[in-house]
């Protein structure tokens, strides 16, 4: 079998192949687990979420474009779903792997992850200027009437910490995040029910005050409590299509 | 190099076009089989089990998956199909008189379904499967006439067609047509049963599967190899494999109730549907009736066996290879899919001797691999169980090592993925 006579290059394939074959047998009875009985749970079923999203929805700590799901309103994380299988979120990986779930099962994974409690973490901080910092908690906590832009806070509820059933936290999330979702807006690769109030904000704002924006985010200190605000604790400044464009203003 | 391959290709389409297209167009032109509109009247349509009808026949023919936008209303059009001609936009099938066929007389439509020609006579791009249509009886395209009038009218605004010169000018699919367009019905063969002959109706007409499932040439056309002998799609670069069960057959070994099976829940004991087929099942095929479903594996059981194709063997250090894929293999796939890859029966699919793995390219377990995803989602299955991308997880070379892997593991014995190649997989095909 490994005659090693100057013959032919197909003898020599031969071999290779031969390799191939033992080598592939003795690398997999290495691996001798057998398959357990499969879990009928949900996270067993959804391992084309947890793969990113962390089997908990606690979002990939390495990067900051796969986030955090976990105890995200459950209304936001269905709506969030929709909109990539609609295209109103652009984002292939997303767009293929929910393209033909239907709004009951992606209403219970939406569920699954909106009920998940684990430990927030922080992600990096970027370096800042104080400066930078302060346009930032400017524009959070009190918005900018030149610019017409409302303070987060006004919809994102008074600890940033998300308002049930559709608004989601601020806090906690990464700067990477909070920057690219703010410029997906401004291009048109995320929106949401007309009217969008997120994308006529985000258009208002400059690059520099998104950066200020996300960076004060990133370094903002988690509160203790970080559950959503109850519905209805709001009134939004704008009209808003995922919030039953209710709100006022312009 | 790609403009270059098309301006040769243009240049040709353009010179068979002056041979031969005009006398093709003068001699079509006078015998358009279009049926007289006065026997269809709006009594006739407005039949409610023939609307039913309708409603089913268009499923069967999975109409919506390429006539309705992302996020769009159903049959409203508006989706670009990608070709490597161009961009073709689907159009409006419901009744809006201006944007869609709301002023579209039943001759018009069987026209276009039948001959391939749209209201004004022009020649249609054969993006929409008329090759495969041409099949479709008087009666069944009545029926979906009928159905698609019932549709709440939707006013859109048509997409512009992005084909490339000379396929953007109509009149080069008349060289086209001759090389590969057939008018004419479904001719039953009366040697064989009434559920091979439904099968064989179903397969080549409506259910247009050779249009995926064949290999297409330079100029897009499907003649030269056996139907559904497998192919790849050209533009969302999947491989859609032989469907014979026979000898050498992508779907060797296939009872004529696996087919039925995958086809109606999205799964079966050889293998789950994904990709495009997965769209298939979950917008066509799972609701299709069990007598049509059997009809169609019975004409699939019957397809011919194949040449068998020479034992591929590795192309470069095999036991290196080997080594690091079945590493990753342990890591990362056999909780699921077993170290003997047979798959859990009913929620993980076999690797050993599963025609996903071991077709010719390699495309499609690359790109499971890159991709992972849901089983198709079906009344059967409504909440599957998935499969997690490794995209993220793993480069070039790791899947190249393990997709190599498990395609000359256990009885399989398929050829080698290199790294290149992955890297040419890594972008998402949505459309």
């Amino acid at each position: 079998m490994m005659n090693t006579s100057p013959g032919t290059h197909l003898t020599r394939i031969h071999a290779a192949a031969a390799w191939f074959v033992a080598v592939t047998f003795v690398g997999a009875s290495g691996h001798a687990v057998a398959a357990a009985k499969v879990p009928d749970t949900l996270q067993q079923r959804i391992a084309a979420c947890t793969a990113c999203h962390g089997v908990h929805g606690e979002g990939a700590l390495k990067s900051g474009f796969f986030p955090r799901l976990a105890g995200k309103p459950a209304v936001y994380l269905a709506r969030q779903l929709q909109n990539f299988q609609d295209g109103l979120r652009k984002y292939a990986p997303m767009e293929y792997t929910v393209r033909q779930l239907s709004p009951a099962y992606m209403r219970e994974i939406a569920g699954y992850f909106a009920a998940q409690q684990v430990p927030y973490t922080r992600s990096p901080v970027p370096n800042a200027s104080a400066a930078m910092l302060r346009r930032g908690e400017q524009l959070t906590s009190h918005g900018d009437p030149a610019l017409k832009v409302p303070a987060c806070s006004s919809c994102h509820g008074t600890q940033l910490t998300g308002v049930q059933p559709s608004i989601p936290a601020l806090v906690g999330l990464p700067y990477d995040y909070v920057s690219s979702q703010l410029g997906s807006w401004r291009t048109g690769t995320r929106a949401s029910a007309a009217p969008d109030c997120m994308a006529v904000i985000a258009r208002r704002l400059g690059a520099s005050d998104i950066s200020a924006v996300a960076t004060w985010l990133a370094s903002r200190e988690l509160p203790a409590d970080m559950q959503a605000q109850p519905a209805g604790s709001i009134k939004p400044p704008l009209r808003c299509g995922v919030l039953g464009d209710h709100g006022g203003g312009a | 190099m790609k403009w270059i391959g098309r301006s040769v290709l243009g240049a040709l389409v353009l010179t068979v076009l002056a041979i031969g297209g005009w006398l093709l167009l003068a001699s079509r032109g006078g015998e358009l089989a279009t049926p007289s509109a006065a026997s269809v009247t709006a009594e006739n349509l407005r039949d409610p089990a023939l609307i039913a009808r309708g409603r089913y026949l268009t499923i069967v023919g999975d109409c919506a998956a390429c006539h309705t936008a992302q996020g769009g209303q159903p049959y409203a059009g508006g989706r670009s199909v990608s070709t490597p001609f161009g961009n073709i936009p689907a159009s409006n099938l419901t009744p809006d008189r201006t944007t869609g066929i709301g002023q579209w007389s039943f001759a018009d439509f069987w026209r276009a379904l039948h001959a391939g020609r749209g209201r004004r006579g022009e020649l249609l791009y054969p993006a929409f499967p008329y090759t495969s249509y041409t099949r479709v009886t008087r009666d069944d395209a009545l029926a979906m006439f009928a159905y698609l009038q019932t549709l709440a009218p939707v006013h859109t605004t048509p997409g512009a067609s992005g084909l490339d010169f000379p396929y953007s000018m109509r009149s080069s699919l008349a060289a086209w047509r001759a090389m590969y367009f057939n008018e004419g019905g479904y001719r039953p063969e009366p040697a064989k049963s009434p559920a091979w002959n439904r099968g064989a109706y179903l397969v080549q007409g409506l259910g247009h599967c050779n249009e995926c499932h064949a290999a297409r040439d330079a100029l897009g056309g499907v003649s030269g190899h056996p139907a559904l002998s497998g192919g790849r799609i050209p533009e969302l670069d999947w491989y859609a494999p032989d469907l014979s069960t026979r000898a050498g057959g992508g779907l060797k070994g296939w009872s004529e109730q696996d087919i039925v099976d995958l086809l109606q829940t999205g799964r079966s004991a050889k293998g789950v549907a994904f990709g495009p087929m997965a769209d298939v099942v979950a917008g066509s095929t799972q609701y299709m009736s069990g007598d049509d479903l059997r009809a169609i594996a019975t004409y699939l059981h019957a397809l011919p066996p194949r040449a068998q194709l020479a034992e591929a063997m590795p192309q470069f250090d095999a036991r290196a290879l080997a080594r690091q894929g079945g590493e990753i293999y342990g890591q990362h796939c056999a909780d699921c899919h077993g170290k003997d890859g047979t798959g859990v029966a009913g929620v993980y699919p076999p690797l050993d001797g599963n025609s996903a793995v071991t077709e010719p390219t390699g495309i499609n377990a690359t790109r499971m691999v890159l991709l992972g995803g849901f089983a198709p989602l079906t009344g059967a299955n409504p909440r599957p169980y998935s499969m997690p991308p490794f995209a993220q997880q793993l480069n070039d070379s790791e899947v190249s090592a393990v997709v190599s892997y498990i395609r000359h593991a256990w009885t399989n014995r398929a050829s080698v993925v290199r790294p290149e190649d992955v890297s040419r997989y890594r972008h998402t095909p949505l459309d």
